[in-house]
């Protein structure tokens, strides 16, 4: 069905057009004022500001790994990271953990563990698949780099962004 | 020849086109996307240089780096030609502004003719070519269309610009922009008559057809600057950029900044005609005669209140762009043709009118 649609009876001054221009400048030039006498903020300055503090708690941000309290490395090289990841992000090369070894009954590590930010899609399937806890998404968002080969987190550096993180797995401990 | 005047007049050349013109219109390309940004609630360029002040510069070295494109198909003379052929007649009209009373005995003016706004016209018309030859030249479809309207456009809206300015000069009896000025100076400003023999009966009654000019003018000057009320010829949707769409680095600055300097030229002519110019208002340090000697500090103060006027006028041009929505093109050109050029004539023989009765 057509509609109709019915045109505004404009008296005569609203047809000359200025008092619309007028109004309308009232408008744009409140906001000017507004944001040029700073009663209003709306953008964020960036690198000088940051939202880092209210982040939501379940933000995700790079992949990390993490030690637990005793420093040991939570990551048993089981790579169902590797496996579940659906850009191939993450490459594990597994390690046996020598026998005169502290925690030689956790058997596997990684020996090298490798995350191209590239590829990584922050999904946090990897946090979600692993059975040891051992990788979390942490609240890092700003991953630049110049080369390709810069842009991929090595053990060394999943462990510095990841740091050490305390309980839930305790089936590693001497205790146990 | 005399060398003294030919000194002087390069002198003049050099400093108000080339080292402030031309800076004018870098900073009012920097000034419309600071004042768009705070008109949309946002920051707008302030990383380069003390609040982004030296973006221009930046844009400037940006656009002299690309690579400059010359398409196979386009007619090489002619689209070569196009871009200066619109930046350089926006300069030229800029000769016969008087941006100031005079300096060391020199009058700011580079050149001082008889026939002030008529040379404006003639050569600012001439800036048309540049936009017919960008549009044809370029060989493809959407410049030609885009060339084809902003044709239309400028030719149609000179009509009522030109007629606009007429009631001016049948009040003025003069056709120096020099002698306009003064005369502005010592008898009131043409929209501001509180001084002088501007205070009367006769000047208030006049002020009348010259509001209605000053509306006219205004309006037709956003037409011929193709700035946004009236911005048919560039149109993302329809036709792509328009003229320029097959141009690329310093070309495409020249159509850019040719379009800016447009609008401060006709600031400029603005100010000089209805604003009084370099005048002070209510009479303050207005000098003896247009010819006579005034202090070196008036003379600076005389230029500062030009380019303040002009500066104040650009910030409105740019409001004003921000403000209003685009015209459809026929409401454009029913404006210009049964609204405008019908006001301006009746506006002239209104100020006859007026004239007659109350000489």
């Amino acid at each position: 069905m057509a509609i109709v649609v019915k045109r505004p009876k404009l008296k005569w001054w609203e047809q000359l057009y200025i008092p619309g221009i007028i109004s309308g400048m009232r408008v744009t030039l409140g906001h000017f004022f507004k944001i040029v006498s700073g009663r209003k903020k709306v953008t964020m300055q960036y690198p000088e500001e940051k939202w880092d503090e209210s982040l939501p708690e379940h933000y995700r941000g790079a992949p990390a790994l993490v030690k637990d309290e005793q420093d040991r490395e939570r990551c048993v090289a089981c790579q169902l990271c590797e496996f579940i990841c659906p850009p191939r992000a993450i490459t594990i090369k597994p390690e046996e953990i020598p026998s005169d070894d502290k925690w030689a009954k956790v058997e596997k590590r990684p020996k090298a563990f490798d995350i191209d930010m590239i590829r990584c899609i922050y999904c946090g399937l990897c946090e979600e698949v692993c059975p040891e806890q051992a990788i979390y998404l942490r609240k890092d968002y700003a991953i630049t780099g110049t080369s390709r080969a810069e842009m991929v987190h090595d053990k060394k550096k999943l462990y510095e962004i990841g740091g050490v993180r305390v309980g839930l797995v305790n089936k590693w401990n001497e205790l146990k | 020849m005399d060398w003294h005047i030919i000194i002087a007049a390069s002198v003049k050349i050099v400093v108000f086109v080339f080292l402030v013109t031309l800076p004018l219109v870098a900073m009012s390309v920097w000034a419309e996307r600071r004042v768009s940004a705070a008109i949309q609630d946002r920051v707008g360029p302030n990383r380069v240089g003390p609040a982004g002040l030296l973006q221009a510069v930046a844009d400037g070295i940006k656009f002299l780096l690309k690579e400059d494109f010359t398409p196979d198909h386009v007619r090489k003379g002619y689209f070569w030609l196009a871009p200066a052929l619109v930046m350089v007649p926006a300069l030229m009209t800029s000769a016969v502004l008087p941006f100031g009373s005079s300096l060391f005995g020199e009058k700011m003016v580079i050149a001082d003719l008889d026939v002030g706004p008529l040379f404006v016209f003639a050569v600012a018309s001439l800036s048309v070519y540049g936009i017919v030859l960008a549009g044809w030249a370029s060989n493809s479809k959407y410049p030609f269309l885009g060339g084809v309207r902003s044709t239309s456009q400028m030719i149609s809206y000179e009509i009522s610009l030109g007629l606009s300015v007429v009631p001016l000069i049948m009040i003025y009896g003069e056709l120096n922009l020099s002698s306009i000025v003064q005369y502005q100076a010592e008898n009131g400003w043409a929209l501001l008559p509180l001084w002088g023999e501007g205070l009367s009966v006769k000047g208030f009654l006049l002020t009348i057809p010259v509001l209605i000019s000053f509306i006219v003018f205004m309006t037709s000057m956003f037409a011929e600057t193709n700035r946004l009320p009236f911005d048919l010829p560039e149109c993302e949707t329809e036709l792509v950029a328009g003229y320029h769409t097959e141009y690329s680095s310093m070309k495409f600055a020249l159509f850019f900044l040719g379009e800016y300097a447009a609008m401060i030229i006709g600031s400029g002519l603005a100010v000089t005609l209805f604003l009084g110019g370099w005048s002070l208002p209510f009479g303050w340090l207005t000098p003896e005669s247009a010819d006579a000697a005034v202090p070196w500090w008036h003379g600076l103060i005389h230029i500062g209140t030009f380019f303040a006027k002009v500066i104040a006028l650009i910030l409105f041009f740019i409001v004003i762009r921000w403000t209003l929505p685009r015209f459809r093109y026929d409401q454009l050109m029913r404006l210009g043709w049964v609204f405008f050029f019908e006001i301006a004539l009746f506006n002239v023989v209104l100020t006859a009118l007026l004239m007659w009765w109350l000489a």
